[in-house]
């Protein structure tokens, strides 16, 4: 099972601590060894199963960059594989209820193996944002959205955004901290469409 | 403080912080009161509760051997506890492998006491009418390193080795929000909801988290290790389970603890 592949194996017996290793390991190759090991030391748990450490596309580049600038052709390429895979609404409606939105923008529950996998899933993006004024209780992991509607523009262009952006936050900005919460299957169509409206809806309390 | 005026104390304290939840305050107002409330918890800690079983269960004969923990070797020598804990974790050669304070605790009941491994490593964390003997012990060890600068080595290769994979884990993505450590940990200054969050990736970040570690969590009643404190960031990542003592779960205790070195370690402390 535990695999005690020793990466500084050359570095073990005589004469290590003086000329040091010649051959050690690569980045690539702690990497890897990082990945296996944290395979070896999780369980699966309720709805958050073992597939949860196999890493997409987008999960293993951010990964591999993740102490290093970004290189700009890299970036593009994790938006553009992102932004393909962006679902759109077939009837071209954007923008939902509002007063459901700020509920899925309250709900900290959703996929953690302490949770019911009957639901409710939320957004919880009071955990990192600031969004409606009367909440005080909010994070700075990302940008404050209040009145983001009002900065923005009450039109199409805006609610597209929004819509795109909670769908896949990688599409805009490669190696975001936010989840990609349509692509990932956290959050529903019509759930992102209730936060869309939380966003752009002139009543919506954020643009007040 | 006797224990009942703690209590009261900690009463008092809750009932400020739930003032200070409504919208009537202005966040800077909350922030400020919340403040109030992490210095008022420092009157008193119910830790000492935890350390004094703790002491009790190390000096006496456990398990089917019959045997105290008087040969447990922490890394200074046979059942040597003060200062061990800002050692650690370590390569140790009789288990051939880098062990932190719970994997070394778990080791000496199997090899000295006679308890199997899944025994001894039953009750990592302690819960409604569950008591964990693993965070007793932890919270005793613990406290005999209050005041002790952490100095944690990096000589043996597969100390080198556990940083290095450490490091690593620390950024790796994955699961439902694409989540790593460093998604809330490698920043300064920035919070979840109003909870502040350590930036782990600096050596200022790093001590001051670790040295506060294990903690009496106020909202669940228990004293928490670091091992819980890991398990618990990866539930809320939407990882599986981090298994107690597992290879990863040494390996990122090796990095922010070697990160932490040169810090007067402080614990247990109390968080809200």
């Amino acid at each position: 099972m535990r695999r005690n592949v020793l990466l500084w194996g050359c570095a073990v017996g005589v004469a290590a601590a003086v000329v040091g290793c010649a051959t050690a390991p690569t980045d690539v190759e702690i990497s890897r060894h990082a990945a296996a090991v944290l395979k070896d030391s999780f369980k699966a748990n309720g709805q958050a199963g073992l597939d949860r450490l196999d890493q997409d596309e987008t999960q293993r580049l951010c990964t591999q960059y993740a102490n290093k600038p970004l290189p700009k052709d890299v970036a593009g390429m994790i938006e553009q594989l992102n932004l393909a895979s962006i679902k759109w609404p077939a009837d071209g409606k954007w923008q939902g209820d509002w007063k459901n939105g700020e509920r899925i923008a309250q709900e900290g529950r959703g996929k953690q193996f302490s949770d019911d996998p009957r639901g409710p899933v939320g957004g919880n993006c009071y955990a990192c944002h600031q969004l409606a004024p009367q909440e005080v209780s909010y994070g700075t992991i990302g940008p404050s959205l209040y009145r983001f509607g009002k900065l923005r523009g009450d039109n199409d262009e805006t609610r597209k955004y929004a819509y795109g952006k909670i769908w896949n936050a990688d599409a805009y900005s490669a190696c975001s901290n936010m989840p990609r919460f349509g692509h990932s299957q956290i959050l529903s169509e019509q759930q992102i469409r209730d936060l869309v409206a939380l966003l752009t809806d002139p009543a919506s309390p954020v643009n007040q | 403080m006797p224990v009942m005026t703690r209590r009261a104390a900690i009463a008092a304290a809750i009932a400020i912080i739930g003032a200070a939840a409504t919208v009537t305050f202005a966040q800077s107002s909350a922030v400020d009161e919340i403040a109030k409330y992490r210095a008022a918890l420092q009157d008193g800690n119910p830790a000492e509760l935890w350390e004094a079983r703790g002491e009790d269960m190390w000096k006496s004969p456990r398990g089917p051997k019959n045997a105290s923990f008087a040969s447990c070797d922490l890394g200074l020598g046979p059942g040597v506890v003060k200062g061990a804990y800002a050692q650690l974790p370590k390569y140790f050669a009789d288990a051939d492998r880098v062990m932190d304070l719970e994997t070394r605790l778990v080791h000496c009941m199997v090899t000295q006491q006679g308890f199997t491994q899944a025994d001894a490593a039953k009750t990592p964390f302690g819960g409604p009418g569950v008591k964990s003997d693993i965070e007793a012990l932890v919270a005793y060890v613990t406290a005999q390193s209050r005041g002790v600068k952490m100095n944690v080595a990096l000589d043996h290769p597969k100390e080198k080795e556990a940083f290095a994979l450490g490091e690593k884990m620390f950024v790796f993505r994955g699961g439902t929000h694409d989540f790593s450590c460093a998604t809330c940990h490698a920043e300064d200054g920035k919070r979840i909801r109003l909870q502040d969050l350590p930036n782990l990736m600096t050596v200022a970040g790093a001590q001051r988290a670790y040295t506060t570690w294990p903690a009496y969590r106020v909202s669940q009643g228990e004293l928490r290790t670091f091992q819980w404190r890991l398990f618990d960031c990866f539930r809320q990542q939407r990882f599986p389970e981090l298994i107690f003592t597992s290879d990863a779960s040494i390996a990122l205790t090796m990095y922010l603890a070697r990160n932490a070195n040169g810090a007067a370690f402080d614990a247990p402390a109390i968080k809200r």
